[in-house]
């Protein structure tokens, strides 16, 4: 059996905690992501997908319940230690891109790694221009954000996503603003990351094409997981899981 | 490089013209408080310069003569009208052992004895009011520097040679080799020749003032092996005060320091002082308030990038020093450019300002430490307006830049 990286039991989350307008988002969610694996999270608008995925991604603290990543409860961990867990084992890539339009594509994938180390050397450059080679932008390593399209913006920050081998990718509608051409070309780039390198993967997604080339589709109904189910169409290797 | 100061530099670098701009506020303000205090200060040392450049530090003289009425009873008040004595010229007690006394008091560093008096310079049917001041030419000049400031012949005290300032030479006609007669309301007359002229800057001091030697101004005046005063000079030209407390209780003296004559010119400078302080404080804080408005719309334009370095791991510490950097940084830049245009400023000025004579008015007082201490009060006013934008962008949530951008 894979390794388990992700685990979520009994979290809920609410906002406006002690105020008359205080709303429950997540109903108790309870959800697990093992090494290696390719899911869709999907859902109506509204549903909790960002909230669960915000939280996941330890941006956000649950109202109730526990998360585990590779086996550390999260609960008792210091904002500091979060901070650096979320750093070393977390990627992200959201639909907006979020580059830091102040540095050049090279610099901004190499960015989590000088987070992490603290000051800049020949290895991270050396890493980061490889995962930029891989997602096909060697030729744009110096050109700043404004300078790139659209869908190499989000190359980009999907090489970026991946510059510390995190265990684990969330992407937040990672495809929402590129045409559909573009869209596949991403969502190939993801799925090969996948495969090569193991990697998890937790994509929030409105399209249903894009689910349906998930390895598992796990559907949100306003804060409850209503349905969780392997992709029947998915490749021979992620079903046998 | 640190990852902190990489960020600050390129977040001060992406926003070019509020950066620019606030550097430029900066420049401006640090090369205003660099140029106005040299310029006091070398203004305020210049007059005290000037003002000492005619008076001892610290002057001795014998107390007030009073009356001692000898009608006195203790079960009834007696009417009687005292009138106050007139002061007559007189010498200082056993001046010989106070003179010791003095000189070698510490924090003096001269002492010249001086008999001066009222006395009337004649030539032909001109005839003119002075002071004569007999002294000892090698000791008063170590208090009063005369002999810098001849404008004719030498500073010669000695047998019937005597030195007058320039206004007098010229009211009486009279040049170097002539020769002077000068009487006293003593009966005192003698003739003196003139050795050389003085121009100490002061017309009142330049028309008054005879030097001879203490031999004759004590015969001229009736006081025989008598000084009616004596002049010091101390180290520390501000502690002329203290000194001057300590030997009045000590003598029992009337000891007067400059800066109890000059009260005046002291507190005038005083406010000076004060004022250019508050000059200098406004300024800091307008500098202090352009730099954190800078940051404020900072924050607010980073804060997707502020959100995405904190979900990449960012520690909200990391992100603060960030801002705190920027605001070292943009005092940093400033007042190292401040410095240069206060330099250039103050190179300049006194080739601009001359007096009629061409000469400067003053030179500003440069010294390394005040742009040292102007750099660092720069930095650190950046890094104390950096705090409050700082703050916000480390307390900022991630979760709702990211969002909501």
């Amino acid at each position: 059996m894979a390794e388990e990286i992700l685990r979520l039991e009994g979290v809920r989350k609410s906002y406006g905690v002690g105020t008359p307008v205080e709303t429950e988002v997540l109903h108790g969610i309870d959800l697990s992501l093992e090494a290696g694996e390719f899911a869709a999270l999907i859902g109506p608008s509204g549903s909790g997908k960002s909230t669960l995925l915000h939280t996941v991604g330890l941006l956000e603290r649950p109202s109730a319940g526990s998360i585990a990543i590779q086996g550390r409860d999260i609960g008792r961990l210091d904002e500091t230690a979060i901070t650096e867990l979320r750093g070393r084992t977390l990627g992200f890539v959201f639909q907006f891109h979020y580059l830091i339009p102040a540095f050049s594509a090279l610099e901004n994938v190499l960015m989590p790694q000088l987070i992490d180390k603290g000051y800049r050397d020949r290895e991270m450059e050396r890493r980061a221009a490889t995962l930029l080679d891989a997602v096909g932008l060697a030729a744009a390593a110096d050109k700043k954000p404004s300078e790139l399209s659209g869908g190499m913006q989000q190359r980009v920050a999907i090489a970026r996503a991946l510059a510390m081998h995190p265990p684990m990718v969330l992407a937040d509608e990672p495809t929402g603003n590129l045409d559909t051409h573009t869209a596949d070309d991403v969502f190939a780039l993801l799925r090969q990351f996948n495969r090569e390198q193991h990697t998890a993967f937790l994509i929030v997604t409105h399209d249903p094409r894009l689910a349906a080339r998930c390895d598992r589709r796990i559907e949100l109904v306003d804060g409850r997981i209503v349905s969780d189910t392997p992709t029947p169409s998915s490749s021979p290797e992620v079903t046998s899981l | 490089m640190p990852f902190e100061l990489i960020v600050a530099l390129r977040f001060l670098r992406e926003g070019r013209m509020q950066s620019i701009l606030i550097i430029v506020g900066v420049t401006v303000g640090v090369a205003v408080i660099i140029f106005i205090t040299a310029l006091i200060t070398g203004l305020q040392g210049n007059i005290i310069t000037r003002t000492l450049g005619t008076q001892a530090h610290i002057v001795v003289r014998p107390p007030d003569e009073v009356n001692r009425p000898v009608l006195r009873r203790e079960d009834a008040d007696i009417a009687a009208r005292i009138e106050k004595r007139a002061q007559r010229l007189r010498s200082i007690d056993q001046w010989q052992s106070v003179f010791e006394l003095v000189e070698h008091a510490p924090g003096v560093v001269a002492a010249s004895p001086t008999v001066a008096g009222a006395a009337f310079a004649s030539r032909g049917n001109a005839n003119k009011s002075v002071a004569l001041l007999g002294v000892d030419p090698v000791r008063y000049l170590r208090i009063v520097k005369v002999h810098e400031s001849i404008a004719a012949g030498e500073f010669r005290v000695a047998g019937t040679d005597a030195v007058i300032g320039i206004e007098l030479a010229s009211d009486l006609g009279v040049n170097v080799g002539d020769k002077l007669r000068l009487t006293t309301a003593e009966g005192g007359n003698d003739i003196v020749t003139i050795a050389g002229i003085f121009d100490l800057g002061n017309k009142e001091v330049n028309r008054r003032w005879v030097f001879v030697t203490l031999k004759m101004a004590q015969n001229l005046l009736d006081l025989a092996g008598g000084v009616t005063n004596i002049d010091l000079a101390v180290k520390e030209i501000f502690s002329a005060e203290t000194v001057a407390g300590t030997l009045s209780l000590q003598t029992g003296l009337l000891v007067e320091s400059w800066m109890q004559t000059n009260a005046q010119l002291l507190a005038a400078l005083r406010n000076q002082t004060i004022t250019t302080v508050i000059i200098r404080i406004f300024v800091i804080l307008i500098v202090a308030l352009g730099i954190a408005s800078v940051l404020v719309v900072s924050v607010v334009q980073k804060s997707r990038e502020i959100g995405i370095l904190r979900a990449m791991g960012t520690s909200s510490r990391k992100v603060m020093t960030v801002f705190l950097l920027q605001g070292a940084i943009v005092g940093f830049l400033g007042s190292l450019l401040g410095s240069l245009l206060a330099g250039a400023l103050l190179i300049a000025f006194p080739r601009i300002f001359r007096d009629a004579g061409g000469f400067p008015f003053f030179e500003p007082d440069v010294n390394v430490w005040l742009f040292v201490t102007a750099m660092l009060v720069a930095v650190l006013t950046g890094i104390i307006a950096a705090a409050t934008p700082a703050r916000r962008a480390a307390h900022m949530d991630p979760v709702s830049a990211i969002r909501y951008g």
